[in-house]
């Protein structure tokens, strides 16, 4: 499947790859639940490096979407709180109206 | 609990949703899609020059602080071969403050050039698929029924959206650091001219004054020296005479 490791670009993993982001995603998002900015920045290091390691980088000009989005390695407690309520760190698309 | 990664999926198909939101005629759509990809290319471009701008502030006050310290350490060494601890040991302490200062300085420097390494890899993903979009977008004008193209389109659309979304965020992300240092490049200037810093700029003064005394003072001993040894040989002929 390809996964997204934000600002940085698409990968193609299998399964295996997968199954092991899906494990350490789960402690991520406890580390947040938590609070823990020092452990939920060391999990997503390592799902990003895992996605690099064993991944295939997806050409840029590729138009696939992805089915995974790694959020950024380098997101500081506010920041994740952000981004996963929907506002302002994603600027909004413009509709298409 | 949801996991991150489809949390950041919801987040970011949620803003994807809005963008095809009302595509009644795929040509137009496909249009205005494009254009707002242009523009958003335009804003990365605009990003990265902002960021550089930052990074050269930030590396002028580093070459002024460093002058400080330069300064500093040498008005130390002529304090000390005047005798005087007191003010080598005071322009050693402001010293290492600036020292800090300076490094810290140099940690966003550094911080800011990440962020323009990510901006410099959003941009030529984002222009690569802009670029195989318009291909795209052109090919589904041509070939498909309205129905078909609306099929082709949301394909065409998950991927340019995905990075679109993934490029406003480093914008984003690119700007709140950047107006942070700004803020505190602003802050540091602001207080090395008012002399709020640790008293600095008004204890420089009091420092520069102290040791600009200590340097006139053994310029009037030398010349008395030199007066006395002037006069040396008058005072023991009188000493002879007597």
């Amino acid at each position: 499947m390809i996964v997204r490791l934000m600002g940085e670009g698409q990968y193609e993993v299998d399964d295996e790859v997968a199954k092991g982001l899906n494990d350490l995603d789960e402690q991520a998002a406890q580390a947040l639940e938590r609070g823990d900015e020092e452990q939920l920045g060391g999990l997503l290091r390592r799902m990003a490096e895992a996605v690099r390691l064993n991944g295939t980088r997806v050409p840029d000009e590729d138009l696939r979407g992805s089915e995974a989005i790694v959020p950024p390695d380098d997101l500081s407690l506010d920041e994740a709180r952000e981004l996963f309520e929907g506002e302002g760190l994603i600027p909004d698309l413009p509709s298409a109206g | 609990m949801a996991g991150l990664m489809s949390r950041a999926s919801t987040v970011v198909k949620a803003k994807l949703s809005k963008l095809l939101d009302r595509a009644e005629n795929p040509a137009e759509t496909l249009d205005y899609s494009y254009e707002k990809q242009l523009e958003l290319l335009q804003n990365v471009k605009r990003g990265i020059a902002d960021v550089v701008t930052a990074k050269k502030r930030l590396e002028l006050q580093e070459t002024q602080l460093q002058q400080s310290i330069v300064k500093l350490e040498s008005q130390a060494r002529e304090a000390l071969a005047a005798g005087r601890e007191d003010l080598a040991r005071q322009a050693l302490e402001r010293k290492s403050g600036l020292q800090q200062q300076l490094q810290s300085l140099d940690q966003q420097t550094q911080q800011l050039e990440q962020q323009q390494e990510k901006l410099v890899a959003s941009e030529k993903q984002l222009s690569a698929k802009v670029e195989a979009f318009r291909t795209q977008k052109e090919t589904i004008k041509a070939q498909y029924s309205a129905a078909e193209a609306q099929v082709k389109i949301g394909e065409a659309a998950t991927g340019i959206g995905e990075q679109m979304a993934d490029t406003g965020l480093a914008i984003q992300r690119a700007k709140d650091k950047t107006e942070q240092m700004q803020a505190r490049a602003s802050a540091i200037d602001e207080l090395t001219t008012s002399g709020a810093l640790e008293d600095f700029t008004s204890d420089q003064t009091q420092l520069d004054r102290e040791l600009g005394a200590l340097a006139s003072k053994s310029q009037v001993d030398d010349e008395l020296a030199k007066m006395k040894s002037e006069l040396g040989p008058g005072d023991k002929q009188k000493e002879l005479q007597q």
